[in-house]
């Protein structure tokens, strides 16, 4: 910290930061406020900012009302299987996409990117009529298969960066010693990439766990849903609970900050090595 | 010589392994995404709605693709999503930019900060949708009590009932949601410029203008267009937040919410393939011009 610097930049920049955090905070705090107000005191006009008694009803509600516990397990549920399976499948071919020399790298690199960057909705119509066929819709493997789509070139983009950051040498002196190709790989390398795979593992479990289209279309039995979609479809044509959607909103967002405020670290470790070489 | 062939039989093992280590996820791939695109652009040359199986599905050609030009909806759609994507982008760099130059030191509360950054990235974007669908409520939102608070505004507006408010709104809540994410992935990349090369341009005499342009800007260029790409790929294939918030109410309706209409409510899988390869196109064409600009440094190894 420089010492002669004068005080009002300093207070101008703490400003410029609050309200940096305040603008991002905000909706949280008003979602919250909603949740635990009395119903009354939802639809007050001029809004009520800060409620005069709390309420715990319509945490009550989310859980009464709607399957949301079937929801978080069938979002737990998918999202885990697809980060696992992306991790099991994808670290071998970043390992080799990252420190293997072989003829059309590049190309294998490029169809990679290419594949996480497919839209979603290009590829709705024939995986619905694959599930269909399969009898594969409203079951977890359903949403699982089309979620590898995504999930694993963003793992194998991912864990190549890392592989990539590793000192070379490594390989060559491994295999002086007589070490096999699948020994190394097992025995030295995937040891030294354990925290970046957790990094991975977190971006591609959030990845999924937020995933919107495919969960609407191929899990329309609602105790099927996963969160992002069963939150959505709350409103009935009869009522807007906007208690209920702001008591469910907190529920899945508080496990996220507390998620995000632990491993912050490692996520954003994870995210900033994407794509960028150094 | 000998050694010579030695090098070339260790390059050959080292390609083999390579590539049996890829083939799990090689063969993954090709059936879960290859596949299916294959299958889509197939689907696009038929007529196929699924409601009438009495038409036996006959391949009709191109004729789904040029009904699109012909089809007044879609090509609003096209012309909202163009407008979404450019807007987004552009307040999504500025804002991140900036806030990323001015935080871009060390101070105190920096990691609560940053963990209040990833907050609107990490949580669905339906949830979020919701959220700000609920701030924008015309009689008890949010956004009208701090905008008449202000002076803002002299009485309550329903945003979300009209073209320009609705657009005003959802263009609001996804750069909240990314702006941050950008400022993370810039300061990421100033965090790398070396100390020394502004000393040696303040040693020089440089504006703080052109320590911008002539320092920062070249360093982090590459960042800033990764960056870019992504955010350019997400905004054009919106979908939960506009689903969420307007139902593509008020003009506006994306090319994805749209081509999902198609799809999964009218089950038009002729016609609904067509917009959908006609995404993956544009898609395809934005990666290519990024790429083409990044050059080899997103895939040099």
């Amino acid at each position: 910290m420089q010492k002669k610097k004068p005080i009002w930049k300093d207070i101008l920049f703490y400003l410029f930061v609050c309200i940096f955090v305040g603008i991002i905070v905000l909706p949280f705090f008003w979602q919250f406020m909603t949740s635990i107000k009395p119903l009354s005191e939802i639809s007050a006009i001029p809004a009520k900012w800060i409620p005069s008694s709390v309420h715990g009803q319509f945490y009550v509600n989310v859980f009464e009302k709607h399957p949301f516990a079937k929801y978080l397990l069938n979002s737990f549920i998918v999202a885990t299987t697809t980060t696992v399976l992306s991790i099991l499948i994808g670290a071998s071919a970043a390992y080799a996409l990252a420190r293997l020399r072989f003829k059309g790298k590049k190309i294998m690199l490029m169809a990679i990117l290419s594949i996480s960057m497919f839209p979603t909705i290009a590829t709705l119509s024939p995986i619905y009529l694959l599930l269909k066929q399969l009898k594969l819709l409203n079951k977890y493997a359903g949403l699982v298969i089309p979620y590898i789509t995504f999930a694993l070139p963003l793992a194998i983009w991912l864990l190549t960066n890392f592989f990539a950051q590793l000192p070379k040498g490594f390989e060559e002196a491994a295999s002086i010693d007589g070490c096999s190709r699948a020994r190394i790989f097992f025995q030295i390398m995937l040891p030294l990439i354990k925290p970046a795979i957790f990094s991975v593992g977190l971006i591609v479990f959030i990845n999924a766990w937020n995933e919107y289209i495919y969960a609407l279309t191929f899990m329309t039995d609602d105790m099927m849903r996963t969160v992002p979609v069963g939150i959505a479809l709350f409103p009935s044509n009869y009522e807007l609970p906007w208690g209920d959607m702001a008591a469910a909103s907190v529920v899945v967002t508080v496990p996220l900050i507390i998620l995000v405020l632990i491993f912050q670290r490692k996520i954003i470790a994870g995210l900033t090595t994407g794509g960028v070489k150094e | 010589m000998g050694k010579k062939k030695k090098n070339s039989s260790i390059m050959k093992t080292e390609a083999r392994d390579a590539w049996i280590m890829m083939a799990p996820a090689i063969i993954v791939l090709s059936v879960v995404a290859v596949y299916p695109i294959i299958r889509t652009v197939w689907l696009s040359l038929h007529e196929m709605v699924l409601t009438d199986p009495g038409s036996g599905y006959p391949l009709i050609g191109l004729k789904n693709y040029t009904a699109i030009f012909k089809d007044k909806r879609a090509v609003e759609s096209i012309i909202f999503t163009l407008k979404f994507t450019v807007t987004t982008v552009c307040f999504e760099l500025l804002i991140g930019f900036a806030a990323a130059l001015i935080m871009n030191k060390p101070f105190k509360g920096k990691g609560i900060v940053r963990a209040a950054i990833l907050i609107p990235w990490a949580i669905p974007t339906s949830v979020s949708a919701m959220m700000w669908k609920f701030i924008y409520n015309d009689q008890y939102g949010l956004f009208n009590d701090i905008l008449l608070r202000f002076g803002v505004i002299d009485k309550y507006n329903a945003w979300l009932s009209t073209a320009d408010g609705s657009f005003m709104a959802l263009v609001i809540t996804d750069v909240w949601k990314t702006a941050p994410y950008m400022a993370l992935l810039i300061l990421a990349g100033l965090q790398m410029i070396p100390e020394e090369l502004y000393e040696a341009a303040e040693i020089d005499g440089a504006s703080v203008f052109q320590k911008f342009f002539y320092v920062t800007l070249p360093t982090v260029k590459t960042t800033v267009l990764v960056a870019l790409l992504f955010r350019t790929l997400d905004a054009f294939r919106v979908f939960d937040l506009i689903s969420v918030m307007t139902g593509g109410a008020n003009g506006t309706e994306s090319v994805s919410v749209y081509t999902y209409n198609h799809l999964m409510k009218f089950l038009d899988f002729g016609y609904g393939s067509a917009m959908a390869m006609m995404i993956f196109a544009v898609v395809f064409i934005i990666s290519l011009i990024y790429m083409r600009v990044l050059g080899d440094q997103i895939t040099d190894r």
